[in-house]
């Protein structure tokens, strides 16, 4: 892994470019232009290698055998829920389960926390920009007891309307669910201050945080909620791993969620006792190898400093906001004061998904459609936006590059 | 090689641009909705259909140019047609997106402007989205179509 040791110089994104084996790489004769990293961020060498490693040098079940290599994936897989919990500043790692991404986390939330305790009448409370993993859930779990959804409405810049939350806040709402970031417009939401309202009134809250995680550092003691989750792969680790942070008096109260092996102590025919936390909610055979490289994602981007890879990208982001506004016929989508490094747009007489097959063919990737979030389409509506993204390896070069693109659309199609 | 002039021919520009019988025909006696669920493009198709006979065609809804173009092109191809030769079309135009080997078969005139979608397979959905929606609506089912 590359270091990084000037702590307070700016991102040498040329050097970072080097990590990631990909950048190097053309798309259609052109080189590639990354800029969807929302959807999928690309992987340092160091994470490709440490899955390597593992499976060359060391794997094989956890928590099962005596032998040395069972005893080494253990260690590892073991020693990445501290680094984990170190990177979010949760109190134990008791807290920190291992899941397969934010969606199975959430689902984890609503139907080991949520469906043993909601009432006919009891509310859920979530916001109008939330991702799909963020509604379905909890539509399930509504429709499983008969509890309502409210939603918090948003304004026209994509932000979520505080005065109207707090109206939304009532003696039968059980359970706050929000985004941290929006995916599809890059709202960055003051998140403490809905947790710090929820908690006064005895709510119990779920953050979403998979667009915020590889943004800015989080601290979930700080924040105060009750549930934190987030993806492995936005945050350059591996596809099929991600955490779900819980209070532990929360998980404590909370049945498994799937039975199996693993989140057991004992069993016999005539009942199972079961595994303590974090194990309790791990029941089968985890993505050992991909925990553990998204142990090393994590030191990669702490190596580098997510403080310093939040400045980097707010510079494009203004960069690429000054840019896009130039643009005869485009419109933003999403202009809330404060956004992480994401870029939503449509443009005149030329649907999103023309825009994302011409950038293609110049090489830039980015994300067309409804981006997991068809209610933020409608409230706006549109049947789809065009959405760059821009992570640490991301250059000015690129937003260029994404303007020259945008330009041919025009020519193409104008 | 990929081309985008070949994607996006003359033809289908001026159809993106000046979609033909587009809007409602409020005489319809068979209209169906097509969807794309992952794009989110949404497209209602009205026929009159009288025996065996398409006597008239409109269109509405919001897509991309591809999927604007296709259903413009189709419209005028099948308007005034008989119902085995629409099919025998949609045939022709379904083999024409999906099949590299194939040359577009004679007869389709316009619409083989479509061709170069195929090398775009990202893309081929939104050229179809239409010809599905016809087909279910001459075969009398009303249900929505989805590409999916």
């Amino acid at each position: 892994m590359a270091a990084h040791p000037e702590a307070l110089a700016p991102l040498d994104v040329a050097r970072v470019r080097q990590d990631f084996p990909i950048l190097s790489r053309r798309v259609r004769g052109r080189p590639l232009v990354y800029l969807d990293s929302a959807a999928s961020a690309q992987h340092p060498r160091a994470v490709i290698n440490a899955e390597v490693r593992y499976y060359e040098e060391h794997h094989s079940n956890v928590h099962r055998g005596v032998h040395t290599l069972s005893q080494e994936a253990t260690d590892l897989y073991e020693g990445t829920r501290e680094t984990v919990r170190r990177f979010i500043n949760a109190a134990s790692t008791r807290e920190i389960v291992f899941v397969r991404g934010t969606t199975e986390a959430i689902n984890l939330v609503a139907q080991s926390w949520g469906r043993p305790r909601l009432r006919p009448g009891d509310e859920v409370v979530i916001s109008w920009l939330e991702h799909h993993a963020n509604i379905v859930p909890w539509q399930q779990v509504c429709e499983q007891t008969g509890a309502r959804l409210r939603v918090v409405p948003i304004d026209r810049r994509g932000v979520v309307d505080f005065d109207a939350y707090l109206g939304l806040l009532g003696p039968r709402t059980r359970m706050v669910a929000l985004a941290h970031v929006s995916n599809a417009l890059g709202t960055v939401l003051p998140i403490r201050d809905f947790i710090a309202a929820a908690r006064e009134r005895g709510i119990a809250t779920l953050v979403d945080g998979a667009q915020a995680v590889p943004h800015q550092p989080v601290d979930v003691q700080a924040l105060d909620c009750d549930f934190y989750a987030f993806s492995g792969h936005k945050v350059y680790g591996p596809t099929g791993v991600g955490v779900l942070y819980g209070r532990e008096s929360l998980l404590e109260s909370m049945p498994p969620w799937q039975g199996g092996g693993d989140m057991i102590l004992t069993v016999s025919f005539e009942g199972t006792t079961y595994n303590s936390l974090p194990w309790k909610f791990e029941a089968g055979t985890p993505n050992v190898a991909g925990v553990v490289a998204l142990g090393t994602a994590i030191d990669y981007v702490t190596g580098i400093g997510l403080q310093r890879i939040a400045d980097h990208e707010q510079a494009l982001l203004a960069y690429a906001t000054e840019r896009l506004s130039s643009v005869p016929g485009l419109t933003l989508i999403g202009t809330a004061p404060h956004k992480a490094s994401v870029v939503s747009f449509v443009v005149e007489g030329i649907h999103a998904h023309d825009l994302g097959t011409i950038l293609d063919v110049e090489g830039v990737a980015i994300r067309t459609g409804h981006h997991c979030a068809m209610p933020v389409m409608d409230f706006f509506g549109v049947p789809a936006t065009a959405r760059a993204s821009f992570a640490l390896y991301n250059t000015r070069g690129e937003v260029d590059a994404l303007i020259q693109g945008l330009g041919r659309a025009r020519e193409v199609l104008g | 090689m990929m081309d985008l002039a070949d994607l996006y021919r003359d033809v289908v520009v001026d159809h993106n641009r000046k979609p033909r019988n587009y809007g409602t025909l409020p005489h319809a006696n068979r209209t169906v909705e097509g969807t794309n669920p992952l794009c989110g493009d949404r497209l209602q198709l009205y026929l009159d259909v009288e025996g065996d006979l398409v006597r008239d065609v409109r269109f509405e809804g919001q897509g991309c140019a591809i999927s604007t173009a296709s259903a413009s092109l189709m419209s005028e191809a099948i308007k005034g047609r008989s119902v085995a030769e629409v099919q025998e079309l949609f045939r022709n135009v379904h083999d024409m997106l999906t099949r590299h080997d194939a040359t577009p078969a004679a007869g389709l005139g316009k619409l083989a402007a479509l061709s170069g979608v195929r090398e775009f397979p990202a893309r081929v959905k939104c050229a179809s989205l239409c010809w599905h929606a016809l087909n279910a609506a001459l075969a009398g089912d009303t249900r929505p179509v989805s590409t999916e």
